[in-house]
C-alpha cells in the first residue's frame, strides 16, 4: 500500500511550516513522473531541471522570511492550449509541433507571481477537441486508475496529472465539459469557473464563447486557492469580467445548511445513465440532507438540445479560431508538392500549400469539426443552423436562470458512465459526442460548474464523477457546498490503484 | 447623364466604396503603432501576428472617429453595433479572417455633396450645381497586411509586411449616384477633404490613406426598359488620376463589350478588374458566378459597442468644420468670391481658419482673401507647410490689413512691411511700421507736393484738360522720389483735384 497523496491545501501548510521544501515536492512529483509517465503519458513537456531551480529559489525566499502566496513553491501542469514561454505550446496537434509562444498566458502570469512553479504541460485531445485524449500527437493518456481506460478529455493530462500525483495541481480547459469529465473518470476534483472569471488571453482557442479555464486538485479546498491565483479581470481580454474577485478560501468554511439544491430531473432520470453513479449520486443527495441543505427537484426542459446547439456553435467558432494555421506564418507547412503529386493540378500554388499544410497538419477530428463549422457558417445555412442554435442556446440559459430564482446550486452526475475503453469511442464520433451531454450545458450558459468524485464503481474500482453548477459568478456556492460534501464523507486523496502507482 | 458614342446612348452607373485609413496613433484592436514607412514587420505583436492565444482590444478612438465621420456625412449613428469575421485565407492576412462589420455597421446612409452639373439621381438639391451622393453604409474594419510580389529570374516570391495588419479603416460605401468619371473623381476629392477636415484621415494617398474600389457598369435604354451591362468591380484605385482613368477606359470597354456580345447582367459573371497604371487599362483578375462567401459571424473574442446618444452630441461639436461650412463662411458671410474661396478651402482647413481670423481681427473680407491667396499661399507653398505654421499672427497680419485699409500706409509699402513681419513676427505691425520708415503723410503735405509737381509739369495739366486723366500717373513716381511714404493713390486724387480746380 502506498502512501496516501498530499492535497495541494496539505503540501502549502507544511511548506508554509517550513516541514518540507519546495525542492523535496518537486522531486517527488519528478520521481513519480519517472516512474510511471511513460505509461500514463499525462506530462508531454517537462521542466524538471528548472523547476528544481525554481523550487530552490522559493526555499530560500522562504528561508529569508518573505511572505508568500498559498501556491509558492508548488509544482502545478498547465495544459498544453495555454501559452507558455519556456515550452513549447503545441494543443497536441502537429501543425503546432515546434511551435513556442513568445508571451505567456495571463493564466501562466498568475501562476507564475504567486510562485507556483510550471512544472510541465500535460497532454490533451488535439486542440481541445475530444473527450478522451486519445487524438493529440504524443499519444493518449491513460487512466492513472486502469490504464486501458480513458483518462478523460479534452483536458486528460491535467486531470490524471492531479490523479497520479505527479503535480498536486494542474490547469485544464473546458469548451464542453473538457474539465469536469477528465476531473470525474480521474477522481479528482476540476472546476470550470464562470465564463470571463479568468483571462483567455493565451489560451488557445477552440470556441472562444464557451472556452474557459480551470483548476484541478485533489480536494474542493484545493481548487478554491488554484482558482484564487488564476481568476480576475484581464484588460487583454476583452470578454474578461471586470469585477472583483472574491475570497475563494473563505467559502470553505461557509455552512451548506440551509442550502438548497435542485436535482436535475432529466439528468438523473435519464435512460443512459450508469446505475451505480445514480446510486451514488443518490448518497450524495442523502450526505446533503443530512447537513441541513434543502433537496429540490428542478427540471431544464432544453437540456435536450444542449449537445447539438454545441456541436453548431464550437465548431463555427472553432473553424474560424483555426484559420490561423495555414502555414504561411508559423507551424506545420507541409513540403512543396511536384505538379503530379497535386490533388488538384488547377490549385494555385498558395492554395496547395494551405489544402496540404491544413490536411497534413491536423489531426481527423479536428478536420472533422473545421468542416462542420465551415459548413454551418455556409451562406444558406447560417440562419438554419449558427443562428438556430444561438436561439437554443438562449433558451437553455435561461432555462438555468430560472432554475437558480429558488435554488443555490444544481446537482447531477458528470458523466453518464465511468471511464470507457480507450480506443472504445475513437472511431464513432457520436458516441464520443455524447459524452458531454450533462456539461455543455454550463459552457453554454456560461455559468460555473465543478465535479467532485464520489465514490468508485464497485467491480472494476473506476471513479465515480458529481457535477454541482451553481448561477454566474456563484463558485463560492460550488466550493460552500463542494467542501461540505468532503468534510461530510471524510474524503481522503489516494492514490489510484492501478497496479504500479 | 446620356452619352453617345457610336451613336447608341447609354448611361454610366458607378459605385464607390472608400477605404480610409484612421487617425489614431495604434491599431484598431492592439496598441501597435499605425506610422506608416517603417522596416517591414517592425510594428507587430502577437495581436496583430495572430498568434495562437493572441486576443483583441478594441480601439475606443476608431469608434469615435467613425461616428464623427458618420454625423459629418448624414449618417445615422448606429446605438448597437459589433463585430463580425469575414473568412478568407490569404497570406497578408494572418488570422484567417478579418475583423469587420457585417449586418449591423456603425454609420447607416447619409450623403456626400459634390459640385456636378448633372442631375440628381434623386434627392433634393437646394442648390444649384450641387449632387447629392447617397451612402448605403460605413463600417469599421482592420486593415490586411501587404504583400510585395517580386518577380526576377523567373521565381515568384512574395513577401509579407504585416505593419498595416490591424490599421483602422472605415469603409464607406455609396449607391451608384455617379454618372461619370469626373464625379467620381470629384466625390473622392470631396470624401478625402472631409476626412482631412475633420482629423478622421491625414488623407494621404501616396501612403494609401484613402483608396477606392469602383463599380461600374452601363445603362441602356431599350424599348420596354433598361439593358444593364454586367458589374465590374475596378479594386485598389489609389490616386484621383487612377480613379478617373481607370472609369473612363472602362466605360469605353464595356460599351465595345456590349456592341460586340450585347451581353445584360446575369448573362455573365460579375468580374473583378484591377487597374495598370502602365498600360492604362483594366485587368481581369476573377470571374464569380456567385459572390464569394466569407462565412461572417459575429466576433466571439469583442463585445458590441454600445453608442450612446450623449456620445454622438458630443462628437458632434468636432464635426463641424467641413469644407462646406468653409464654403458657407467664405462666400455665404463674407462674400467672397467662389472660384477664390474655392482656392483657400482646397488647401485646406487651417487655411480657411486663418483667413476667417483675418476677417475676425476686422481685416475686410476683400482685402483678406487677396492677401491670402497671393501672400500667404505663396509663403505656405513655398515652404510646403500648412497654415498652422505660418509666422505671422493672423491678428498682426490683420493689423496691417486694416492700416493699408484706413491709407495710413499704401499696399507696396505694406508688402514690405509683410515681408518685414515675416522675417520677425515677434515685432508686431506698428514697430514693423516704423522699422521700415514708414509714417502716415499729412494730406496737407501731399497737397504741397502735389501742387510743386504741377507746377513742373504743365504738360501732365494739358493732358488732363484734355481728358486724359490717367496723365497724372506719370507724377506718381515723382512724388515717391521726393517723400516714399507718399500714397499713390492720394496722389493721384489731389492731382486730379488741383487740376480741376485750376
Amino acid at each position: 500500500m502506498k502512501a496516501p497523496l498530499l492535497s495541494l491545501n496539505e503540501i502549502s501548510q507544511q511548506l508554509a511550516r517550513r516541514e518540507i521544501s519546495s525542492r523535496d515536492v518537486v522531486q517527488q512529483c519528478l520521481d513519480r513522473i519517472e516512474s510511471t509517465n511513460t505509461r500514463v503519458n499525462a506530462y508531454v513537456h517537462l521542466r524538471a531541471d528548472a523547476a528544481i531551480e525554481t523550487a530552490k529559489s522559493v526555499d530560500e525566499r522562504r528561508a529569508a522570511g518573505e511572505k508568500l502566496a498559498p501556491l509558492a513553491g508548488i509544482p502545478i501542469g498547465i495544459k498544453d492550449v495555454l501559452c507558455c514561454t519556456e515550452m513549447p505550446t503545441t494543443c497536441g496537434s502537429k501543425i503546432l509541433e515546434n511551435y513556442r509562444s513568445p508571451f505567456d498566458s495571463s493564466i501562466v502570469s498568475s501562476l507564475k507571481r504567486d510562485g507556483a512553479i510550471i512544472l510541465g504541460k500535460t497532454n490533451l485531445d488535439e486542440f481541445a477537441m475530444g473527450g478522451s485524449t486519445e487524438t493529440s500527437i504524443f499519444g493518449p493518456s491513460r487512466n492513472p486508475w486502469a490504464y486501458d481506460r480513458t483518462c478523460g478529455g479534452s483536458s486528460g493530462g491535467s486531470a490524471a496529472v492531479v490523479a497520479a500525483g505527479y503535480s498536486p495541481g494542474a490547469i485544464g480547459t473546458d469548451t464542453g465539459g473538457s474539465i469536469r469529465q477528465p476531473a470525474a473518470f480521474c477522481g479528482v476534483c476540476g472546476l470550470k469557473p464562470t465564463y470571463g472569471r479568468v483571462s483567455r488571453y493565451g489560451l488557445v482557442a477552440y470556441g472562444s464563447s464557451l472556452d474557459q479555464a480551470g483548476p484541478f486538485g485533489s480536494t474542493v479546498a484545493d481548487i478554491a486557492l488554484l482558482l484564487q491565483s488564476i481568476a480576475g479581470h484581464d484588460s487583454r481580454d476583452s470578454t474578461s469580467l471586470n469585477i472583483a474577485v472574491p475570497d475563494f478560501v473563505e467559502p470553505l468554511n461557509a455552512k451548506a445548511q440551509g442550502m438548497t439544491i435542485g436535482v436535475i430531473r432529466e439528468h438523473l432520470d435519464g435512460k443512459g445513465l450508469d446505475p451505480e453513479i445514480h446510486s451514488a449520486l443518490l448518497a450524495a443527495i442523502d450526505v446533503y440532507k443530512s447537513l441541513g441543505v434543502r433537496i429540490v427537484d428542478v427540471s431544464l426542459p432544453h437540456t435536450k438540445y444542449s449537445i447539438s446547439t454545441y456541436y453548431i456553435i464550437a465548431p463555427c467558432e472553432a473553424s474560424s479560431n483555426l484559420s490561423r494555421f495555414d502555414g504561411a506564418h508559423y507551424g506545420y507547412r507541409a513540403p512543396k508538392q511536384t505538379a503530379d503529386k497535386s490533388s488538384d493540378a488547377s490549385a494555385s500554388a498558395l492554395v496547395q500549400m494551405y489544402s496540404d499544410s491544413r490536411s497534413q497538419g491536423f489531426g481527423a477530428e479536428v478536420r472533422r469539426r473545421i468542416m462542420l463549422g465551415t459548413y454551418a457558417l455556409s451562406s444558406g445555412y447560417y440562419n438554419k443552423y449558427y443562428l438556430k442554435a444561438l436561439q437554443v442556446r438562449r433558451m437553455i440559459r435561461q432555462d438555468y436562470d430560472n432554475a437558480f430564482e429558488t435554488v443555490d446550486a444544481l446537482l447531477g452526475p458528470t458523466t453518464p458512465t465511468p471511464a470507457f475503453r480507450l480506443g472504445e469511442k475513437v472511431n464513432d464520433p457520436v458516441q464520443m459526442y455524447l459524452e458531454d451531454l450533462f456539461t455543455v450545458g454550463a459552457n453554454l450558459a456560461g455559468i460555473p460548474a465543478m465535479s467532485i468524485p464520489i465514490g468508485t464503481s464497485s467491480e472494476s474500482k473506476l471513479p465515480l464523477g458529481m457535477q454541482l453548477q451553481s448561477a454566474p459568478l456563484t463558485e463560492a456556492k460550488l466550493i460552500t457546498l463542494g467542501h461540505a460534501y468532503q468534510k461530510a464523507v471524510g474524503f481522503p486523496p489516494t492514490l489510484p490503484t492501478a497496479s504500479d502507482l | 447623364m446620356t452619352m453617345t458614342e457610336s451613336s447608341v446612348p447609354y448611361r454610366v452607373v458607378i459605385g464607390l466604396e472608400v477605404h480610409v485609413q484612421l487617425k489614431t496613433q495604434t491599431k484598431l484592436f492592439c496598441r501597435c503603432s499605425t506610422q506608416f514607412g517603417s522596416a517591414p514587420n517592425t510594428q507587430v505583436c502577437p495581436v496583430c501576428l495572430g498568434l495562437p492565444g493572441a486576443l483583441p482590444v478594441l480601439n475606443r478612438r476608431a469608434v469615435e472617429l467613425a461616428i464623427r465621420a458618420g454625423i459629418a456625412l448624414h449618417s445615422e449613428i448606429a446605438p448597437f453595433t459589433k463585430w463580425d469575421r469575414k473568412n478568407y485565407f490569404y497570406p497578408d492576412l494572418p488570422k484567417g479572417y478579418q475583423t469587420s462589420q457585417f449586418d449591423l455597421p456603425i454609420c447607416g446612409g447619409g450623403y456626400l455633396e459634390i459640385q456636378s452639373d448633372t442631375p440628381a439621381v434623386s434627392g433634393a438639391d437646394a442648390n444649384a450645381g450641387k449632387k447629392r451622393i447617397r451612402l448605403v453604409r460605413a463600417h469599421l474594419e482592420e486593415d490586411a497586411g501587404k504583400s510585395m510580389h517580386d518577380e526576377h529570374a523567373g521565381r515568384a516570391d512574395t513577401r509579407i509586411d504585416l505593419n498595416r495588419a490591424g490599421t483602422p479603416l472605415l469603409e464607406i460605401v455609396s449607391e451608384p449616384d455617379l454618372s461619370s468619371a469626373a464625379e467620381a473623381k470629384e466625390y473622392l476629392s470631396e470624401m478625402r477633404l472631409l476626412m482631412v477636415y475633420l482629423g478622421i484621415s491625414d488623407g494621404n494617398m501616396q501612403e494609401g490613406s484613402l483608396r477606392a474600389d469602383a463599380n461600374v457598369n452601363l445603362h441602356y435604354q431599350r424599348e420596354g426598359g433598361v439593358a444593364a451591362t454586367p458589374i465590374v468591380e475596378i479594386k485598389n484605385l489609389n490616386s484621383f488620376r487612377a480613379v478617373e482613368r481607370a472609369i473612363q477606359y472602362e466605360v469605353s470597354r464595356q460599351h465595345r463589350q456590349f456592341m460586340t456580345d450585347g451581353k445584360v447582367i446575369g448573362q455573365a459573371p460579375k468580374q473583378t478588374r484591377g487597374w495598370n497604371d502602365d498600360t492604362g487599362e483594366t485587368e481581369l483578375q476573377r470571374e464569380k458566378e456567385e459572390s464569394a462567401d466569407y462565412r461572417y459571424f459575429p466576433c466571439p473574442d469583442l463585445v458590441p459597442v454600445i453608442v450612446s446618444a450623449e456620445q454622438v452630441d458630443a462628437a458632434r461639436s468636432s464635426a463641424l468644420f467641413t469644407p462646406e461650412h468653409a464654403r458657407d463662411q467664405l462666400v455665404q458671410v463674407h462674400a467672397i468670391k467662389d472660384s477664390d474661396a474655392e482656392i483657400l478651402v482646397q488647401h485646406g482647413r487651417s487655411t480657411v481658419e486663418y483667413c476667417l481670423a483675418l476677417i475676425s481681427y476686422g481685416a475686410p473680407p476683400r482685402r483678406a482673401i487677396a492677401w491670402m491667396l497671393q501672400d500667404v499661399l505663396r509663403y505656405l507653398n513655398d515652404k510646403a507647410v500648412d497654415a498652422t505654421a505660418f509666422p505671422i499672427p493672423a491678428e498682426s497680419l490683420a493689423q496691417l490689413l486694416v492700416a493699408i485699409e484706413n491709407g495710413k500706409l499704401d499696399t507696396s509699402r505694406g508688402k514690405e512691411a509683410f515681408a518685414k513681419l515675416l522675417d520677425s513676427p515677434s515685432l508686431g505691425v506698428n514697430a514693423a511700421i516704423e522699422s521700415l520708415g514708414i509714417v502716415q503723410v499729412d494730406a496737407n503735405e501731399i497737397e504741397t507736393l502735389c501742387s510743386q509737381l504741377l507746377k513742373d509739369n504743365p504738360d501732365v495739366i494739358d493732358k488732363v484738360k484734355a481728358g486724359n486723366s490717367k496723365a497724372v500717373a506719370a507724377l506718381v513716381g515723382q512724388a515717391k522720389k521726393i517723400n516714399r511714404n507718399a500714397d499713390p493713390r492720394l496722389v493721384q486724387e489731389t492731382c486730379l483735384r488741383l487740376i480741376q480746380q485750376m
